[in-house]
Formats: structure tokens, sequence, C-alpha cells
């Protein structure tokens, strides 16, 4: 998967959570940026996320997704490692 | 991705769908919309959407035009749960229910109860959810505990549990619902473990063993999270470590479709939404083969073929379902005498012919065999379940009847026992001597038809019956059934009311009111309890009027002046206590015009009545002029 492949389908997934059609997600973009984005919702997106690319976070990982950068870096780092 | 509502079929264009319902102007169209989606495979993402579409829909004019039931359920839990509201009322959507959902703060449980929180209070929850976990709830014991000790602490905890259900009955007039603790302990022990008194997953077994024992005892109903959790092959949806340290989740968000079905199929059962009959094909669904085609011999059923065997697996499935209450019939495209032959020479065959309330083998639609064995055993569509193995006719009844559960099957027979149960659509909140005979009374029934059909004259028919009818308060041994009866009674019930097990009882005590059940035998056997009456005083009243609040009667014994002898029992009581003027109400719905005339076949005078057409009538009846009507059965008062 290529990094602008993950963005897409990133961005369909974030569409589909807080149910908006017009989200747009850029490496920046952090929970002050979407309305809804709360800790709650936050798993909600972490395991839509990990359903849509058929991987897991570590627990230690889950702090460390602060912005769609930190989200997209760990996809493909896992993404790679199991391919 | 295996669905985790695989009973429900898949809508070929969900996404385009919600769309649709999406454009839909907020009301009865916009969750029609909806219900038919909630109906539909949907995993959690999907879920919370339908959750937020169906929103400001549901309002009193869309819940009634929708012909749903509403329901408020409060869930106090010690752990989070806020995520699984959405498919909790998804779920509830699916199984004709408008829920309404209260969570408190998780870990606040207690506190909630105990200092009886005004905002719970003014929820005015029906049922209680306790979803406690085995974090919270497992005894403190040192690993070296002796059984002595472990088990005292058992004790101490379910007695804390019992007192927790005690406030939410007599706090808050709440059906308690107690969550049985998820064995969430990693073991230290191996096998060994359940040898260790004081290791914790043996302290979770033992301690669920207790609540259910206090549960059955207190009339409190199970969400066996436990039972569950052992049943679900992802072993991430139920106590994910992961989520646990996260977030305090149990349950994982992922999973909250099948957890909210599991919740809500519970309180549909307590409000009487529980199928009662299943109606099932007969080729390749209940032997391998076509019978028509490859003859008795050619057919696969029974010992000689592991399929064989998978067929005559999901006839001793439906057997047992029979004894537990479930009614079973047949509707086949078949030769009539063909089919009937495989019943009656068939060496393999587990069902008899007698064991099938309704059958019908012939080659009309599957939809209009349907109506036909609804009409015969007096159900409503929505009572049904449908079982084919072809697709296109459970496609084809889906569409004619969508009251019909019609649950998507696997391929393979071995898996249609478990696909049953998972449906949930024989969720039981109670088991009842009545239950365990369902299956009996249905072929006397068909008997008493045929003696009708015999007699010359109805009279005679009644009067050859030899009818009794035991009449009595309701006390505990009556309470369940009598309560099943009130939550499940649709076509001869005058009101419609629906009340808890705990209702029923304030009721029954209070020294104000009649609480009356009836139990009909007649030369074929015993009816059961088949009939309910609740009459109360009313602020409208006079002090010598009672209101009769509730009176219904099961339709098996319709037409056969049950009510007449009933009637004579409820003045004998109520004129022993001074009461002079009993006030019928009759509240229509879409399913009780059979009672349209109830109170003025038995005497009773209109009270008011002008009123819109759709509203509640009135009625009088003077006990000291009026003349109750005369019937044929002996009555016998305890």
């Amino acid at each position: 998967m290529t990094t602008q492949e993950i963005y897409a389908a990133l961005t369909e997934v974030f569409r589909d959570v807080f149910d908006n059609d017009s989200i747009a997600i850029g490496p920046e973009t952090t929970a002050s940026d979407i309305e809804g984005w709360d800790s709650q919702v936050h798993v909600t997106l972490v395991v839509a996320t990990e359903v849509r690319f058929g991987i897991r976070f570590r627990t230690a990982e889950f702090e460390t997704l602060r912005n769609v950068g930190d989200f997209v870096r760990l996809i493909e780092t896992k993404c790679a490692g199991r391919a | 991705m295996q669905s985790l509502l695989p009973w429900l079929p898949d809508h070929p264009a969900f996404a385009d769908a919600v769309k649709l319902a999406k454009e839909q102007p907020v009301g009865r169209d916009r969750l029609a919309a909806v219900i038919h989606l909630a109906g539909c495979r949907r995993d959690f993402v999907a879920t919370e959407k339908l959750d937020r579409l169906a929103g400001s829909s549901i309002e009193p004019a869309a819940v009634s035009a929708a012909n749903l039931s509403s329901a408020s359920l409060a869930i106090l839990s010690s752990h989070t749960v806020d995520h699984l509201g959405p498919a909790i009322r998804v779920a509830g959507l699916c199984r004709r229910l408008a829920l309404a959902t209260y969570f408190t703060p998780y870990g606040l449980y207690r506190q909630a109860l105990l200092d009886a929180d005004p905002k719970l209070a003014a929820f005015k929850p029906q049922f209680i959810l306790l979803a406690l976990d085995a974090y919270e709830l497992n005894p403190n014991v040192p690993l070296d505990a002796g059984d002595a000790e472990a088990a005292a602490a058992i004790e101490a905890s379910v007695t804390d549990l019992r007192r927790l259900w005690q406030v939410v009955r007599e706090r808050f007039s709440a059906q308690p619902i107690q969550q049985t603790l998820v064995p969430t302990a990693v073991p230290l022990f191996g096998s060994f473990e359940g040898l260790v008194p004081g290791s914790p997953v043996a302290l979770t077994d033992r301690l669920n063993s207790g609540i259910r024992a206090a549960a059955r005892e207190d009339g409190v109903l199970l969400l066996d999270l436990a039972w569950h959790a052992s049943r679900v092959e992802d072993r991430s949806a139920i106590g994910d470590p992961v989520r646990w340290h996260q977030a305090k989740q149990l349950i994982s968000p992922g999973f909250a479709p099948l957890f909210g079905d599991w919740v809500a199929r519970i309180v549909g059962a307590a409000l009487g939404q529980s199928r009662k009959a299943v109606v099932v094909d007969l080729d390749n669904t209940l032997w391998g083969g076509v019978v028509g085609d490859d003859g008795l011999e050619g057919i696969q059923l029974g010992q000689g073929s592991a399929a064989g065997e998978a067929f005559a697996a999901f006839q001793r499935f439906l057997l047992s379902m029979s004894k537990r209450g479930i009614v079973l019939a047949v509707s086949s495209k078949n030769d009539s005498a063909i089919a009937e032959s495989a019943f009656a020479s068939h060496p393999e065959m587990v069902l008899r012919r007698s064991d099938i309330a309704s059958f019908h083998a012939n080659w009309d639609d599957k939809a209009t065999n349907l109506r036909r064995i609804a009409e015969e055993l007096n159900l409503g569509m929505e009572a049904l379940v449908f079982v084919d193995d072809n697709p296109a006719e459970r496609h084809m009844v889906r569409r004619e009847l969508p009251a019909v559960a019609v649950p998507e099957l696997p391929d393979d027979v071995a898996f249609y026992p478990a696909r049953l149960a998972d449906s949930g659509c024989f969720e039981a909140t109670s088991y009842t001597a009545e239950d365990a005979s369902r299956s009996r009374s249905y072929s006397e029934n068909i008997q008493r038809k045929t003696i009708l059909q015999q007699a010359t004259d109805m009279k005679g028919y009644l009067k050859g019956l030899s009818m009794t009818l035991a009449a009595s308060n309701i006390g505990p041994v009556d309470l369940p059934r009598a309560t099943q009866l009130i939550n499940k009674t649709n076509q001869f019930n005058l009101t419609t009311r629906r009340y808890t097990e705990t209702e029923v009882k304030r009721l029954a005590e209070s020294p104000e009111a009649v609480a009356l059940s009836f139990r009909l035998r007649d030369r074929f056997g015993d009816n059961g309890l088949i009939s309910v009456i609740l009459a109360r005083a009313d602020k409208s009243l006079s002090e010598d009027a009672l209101l009769i609040d509730t009176w219904l009667m099961s339709c098996r014994v319709l037409g056969r002046q049950v009510e007449a002898a009933a009637f004579e029992v409820l003045i004998g009581e109520v004129s022993r206590r001074g009461i002079r003027t009993l006030v019928g109400e009759y509240r229509p719905t879409a399913r009780n015009g059979l009672v349209v005339d109830h109170y003025s076949k038995l005497g009773f005078v209109p009270l008011r009545g002008d009123g819109e057409p759709g509203e509640a009538t009135f009625w009088r009846f003077d006990l000291e002029h009026g003349v109750p009507p005369a019937h044929f059965i002996k009555v016998e008062r305890s």
C-alpha cells in the first residue's frame, strides 16, 4: 500500500466514523480539527482503522496516535511488516 | 471478516440505502428505513450511523406507526459501556423495540442505586442492567484460602448483589437484569486452577454459579455474558486486555452489534416479543434430498451417512425446542401424501407428525402457507420464524411478510441448530409448566376443533367439553406465567398494558386491587393458565367502584365462554369486598379488534365512548342490577 492509498482508505474510515462525507485529513490533522473526536470516539477510530487495514496497534502505541500522520506512519510500518 | 450477526440478511447496497434513508423526512418514513437496515448485517460503524440516523425520528407517532414497543433501560456498570448505547438501541429497532437508554458513569453503579440518583429515578427505567465484571466483583481472598473461606466470600458477594437487586425493584420499580462475570483473570495453574478455591478463575466461576442460583430465586433476569463469551470465536471481542487498559472497555467496540442484540433480545423477551413458532421446510431442511423425486429410501436422514446424521440432529434440536414450548409447523412444496408418508414411514424420522401443530405440504407459495399457519395457530406473523434452505424462498417471504423472522442459514445443515439458537428469536425470560406442555395442548386443540366440526350445535359442543375453570389470586406460583401472558397476549387483550413481574406482584399484594389468574381443564386435557384479570381502585372512580385495568385471555380457549365464567368469579370476588360498580376499559390497538364488543356482551353499558375512533372506551357494570351471561363451565375458586 502506498502512502497515498493509505490516506485514501483512512479518509474513508474517518468519514465513516464521524459520519461526515466532507472530512479531509492530512498529516497534521488532530482531534481539535474534527468535531466529535473525543476520547471515546478515539477508541472507535482506532478499532475501525485496525479492522480496515487488518492490523492491531499495541497498547503502548495507542498513546502515540496524536495526529493523522501518526496513524499513517504506524499503518505503513505494520502493513510493510506483514507483506 | 465473518459477520457478527450472521442470521441477518446482507443488504446488497447498504451504504446507498443509508444515504437514501438520510434523505427521508424525519419521522415515520425515516424510521421505517432505519428499521429495515437495522435488520440487515451491519458492523459497528454502520450501526452507529443508523443510531444517529434514527435519532429524532423516534417520536411517539413514528414509533406507533412502525408498531414498536417502547421500553426504557438503564445500564449501571463497573466498566465503560457508553460506546455500546448505539448498538443496543439499533438492535432494539431490529427487534421491534424503541429503546430509551440511560447510562451512569462507569464505576458509580452502587452510588446510583443506594443514593437513589434523582436523574436515574427521573428516567423511570423499566429495566436496569447491572453490567459488572470480575475486576470489580471477584472476592479479595488470599490465593491459599481454603474452601470455606472462598465459599464465605462468594456468599458475601452474592448477598451484596441481592441487596442491589432489591433496591432496583423497590426504589426504581424496575426489573433487574444481571450480567454474569466474564472470566478475565488469566489462569495461574493451568487446568489445575479449578481445584484451587482461592484462584481468581475458580472464584469467578463460583461467583457466576452463585449469581445464577440467586437470580433464579429472586426472579432476576440474566445477561449471561460468561456463557456467551465461551461461545464467541473471536477472543478479542470480550475481555480484550488492550481495550481494558486503554479505555476500561470489557466489550470491544467492534463487537458492539452482537452485544447490543444480546441485551435487546432480553428486553424484547420480557415484553413478550420473542417468537412463538417455527415453520420449517421439508426437502433439504429436515432431510437431505427431495422426497418426491428420491423416494423415501433415497433421502438422507439418520444413521448411515454424516449428512443424514446432521439432518437428524437438526430434527432433535427442533424436538427439544418444541418441548421448550416453541410450536412447530411445516410449510413445504410437496405432494401432501408423500410428505406425510415420510413422517409415517421413515424409520429415522425424529419428529413425528403429532409434533407438528400445523402441516401444509402443497404447491402454493410459502407466504400463502405462512398466512394459513398463522391463522390456524391463532398467532400473528411476528410470532413466526421461517426456516428454509432455499435462499429464494427466504427472500420471497421477507418481501411478502416482513414481520416474519427469516434467519439466513449456513451452507451446512450441521450448523442449523446453532444458527437458530444464535439468532435470539426464541429468547426466554421464563420457563413454565405451560411451556413444557404447549405442543400437546396444540394437538389437543386440533381434537377439539374436530369435535366442534362434528357437533351439530354449539351448546352441545360446549357442554360436551366438560370444562372446569379454576380461579385463584395471583400468588408466587402463578406470577411468572401470569406475567408472561400479560406481556405476550395481543388479540384477546382489552388494554394491552404490559407489566413486569415486579409490577404484577405489587398489584397482587395491594389490598385495593384484585389480581386473578384462571386455569381451564376439559375432557381433552389441561390448558394451563389461560386468563388474567387485574382490577384496581382508581382516582377517577368512587370508592365502591373498581377499574378493570387488564383483562386478557389466551386465544387457545377462544369461543368457549371462558370470559363469562371468569366474569362470574370477578363479580363474586368484588362483591365480597363491598364493591358495587365495575368499570371496564377497552383500548383499541391494531391487534385487539376481537374484543371490541367484550364488555357489551357481558352486560356492561357504555360510559364514555363518544371520543375519536381509536380512543379508549369505558363501560360500566352495576353489580346490583346487571345480569351476567350464562355459561357451561364449572367454576372452582381457591
